[in-house]
């Protein structure tokens, strides 16, 4: 056997235990993964289903109760007995004498760095966007992370306009990003600056959730109603 | 004949489980002496609470990092320890991650990306090569403890001093009365450098004091 053979023998030794080592440890790690996540799943999405419950409080400033009503294949809304996150739902919120006030929103885009889901509140009467509250977001501590705190950002959503159109067919004018210190109508969201891409992803999920959703409610506002079966 | 037994200043002496211990809690701090790992260390360290649920999450992904890591040490070829070493810790890390979202959403959300980052702390790879792919699983364990509850104890100095500072507040419990005007600066990042740059210059004074 020569030198070159020797080598060689050597190398696909070394190969085989190279593979052993990654598949193996790669398995055991995927099956602690696998266990802990079907052993955490109950107790997370429980958890979030409250923090989602608080969120619709803050996206809907003087509401008192909420319920769930979830969207029919042709765009009605029914009220639901529970959360069923295979259904586009949204949250009415009413004040202390059942009063509706609003809805409460789910959407989420595309971000910097993963999928940011967002809840915001939305008044039919006064056709505005009354507030935004990040659910999940994964951008970019310190820098994209600020669509979630940013004093300056978060004042977009206390009257953001989504006003229909004369027929109520479709929003005047749709939500979209500018950048810091650009806005100058009322439809606009006024970014940040270093957290440029996760600002406007916000303000196009608006743009795009209130395109399709903002219509829809409003035509049937009256149909929110705290004691409707 | 036992009066002219030399030992030979050759040979070291093998430091003892306790000795592991301590070195990385106090002598070889990965904070206050190591500098290691301050991205999370300035970043999360603005309330106790926070402080401390990262410094545990750290210290939870070292101890079992090293444990598996000091198992594996023989089974595992040296092409591939890197590459190895990094998949485990990212496993324990995502563990780490379910279970505080298991916890408490709100911590999840204050904590933040910062979680994930775990991954990439040098701590955790540093003692993983440096200390438990040499040693027996009962050291790396002793390692990781002190390296982990040097990380803790480090992590919560830091946060005590801000939250206290910049909330007038420990652990949410109200420390002063309504006319203490909070020093804001502290809980944003330029105080995490203050506090630590503080730390710091304290340990150092008490080290030579030492000396």
């Amino acid at each position: 056997m020569n030198q070159y053979e020797n080598i060689k023998k050597g190398t696909t030794g070394s190969s085989k235990k190279m593979l052993i080592a990654m598949v193996g440890i790669g398995v055991f790690c995927a099956l602690l993964i696998v266990l802990t996540y079907e052993g955490t799943k109950e107790r997370i999405g429980t958890l979030k289903d409250e923090a989602l419950e608080k969120a619709v409080f803050n996206v809907l400033p003087g509401i008192t109760k909420t319920r769930i009503y979830e969207m029919t294949s042709e765009g009605t809304f029914i009220p639901s007995d529970g959360l069923d996150r295979s259904k586009t739902v949204v949250y009415a919120g009413f004040d202390h004498s059942d009063t509706f006030k609003g809805v409460a929103i789910e959407a989420s885009g595309q971000g910097y760095a993963d999928v940011i889901r967002i809840l915001y509140g939305y008044d039919p009467f006064s056709q505005t966007v009354v507030g935004f509250y990040v659910l999940e977001s994964k951008e970019t501590p310190g820098l994209g992370d600020r669509i979630g705190k940013d004093a300056n950002f978060q004042s977009n959503f206390k009257a953001l306009s989504v006003k229909l159109t004369p027929d109520l067919t479709q929003i005047e004018n749709k939500v979209i990003p500018v950048k810091e210190g650009g806005k100058s109508q009322p439809w606009e969201v006024e970014g940040i600056t270093g957290a440029t891409i996760s600002s406007r992803t916000v303000g196009n999920i608006l743009g795009e959730s209130t395109a399709i959703m903002v219509p829809l409610i409003y035509h049937q506002r009256d149909s929110f109603n705290v004691n409707s079966d | 004949m036992s009066a002219g037994i030399t030992k030979n200043p050759q040979i070291k002496a093998v430091p003892s489980s306790t000795d592991e211990f301590i070195k990385g809690l106090w002598r070889d701090n990965p904070v206050f002496v190591q500098v290691l790992g301050m991205c999370p260390v300035l970043a999360v360290s603005n309330t106790a609470q926070n402080a401390l649920a990262m410094g545990l999450a750290t210290a939870f992904v070292l101890l079992m990092s090293n444990i598996l890591v000091a198992s594996l040490r023989n089974f595992i070829p040296k092409q591939v320890r890197i590459a190895s070493y990094i998949l485990i810790i990212a496993t324990f890390v995502t563990i780490v991650d379910y279970a505080i979202q298991a916890i408490s959403v709100d911590l999840h959300k204050n904590l933040g990306a910062f979680i994930s980052l775990i991954v990439v702390n040098c701590l955790i790879l540093s003692r993983a090569e440096a200390f438990a792919s040499k040693n027996t699983i009962g050291k790396s364990i002793m390692d990781a403890l002190g390296m982990g509850v040097g990380f803790v104890f480090a992590l919560f100095c830091l946060g005590a001093v801000r939250e206290i500072l910049g909330n007038g507040t420990f652990f949410d419990i109200s420390l002063f009365p309504d006319s203490f005007q909070e020093w804001i600066i502290m809980i944003l990042p330029a105080g995490g450098f203050f506090t630590l740059a503080l730390w710091l210059v304290l340990f150092n004074i008490y080290k030579i004091k030492q000396a």
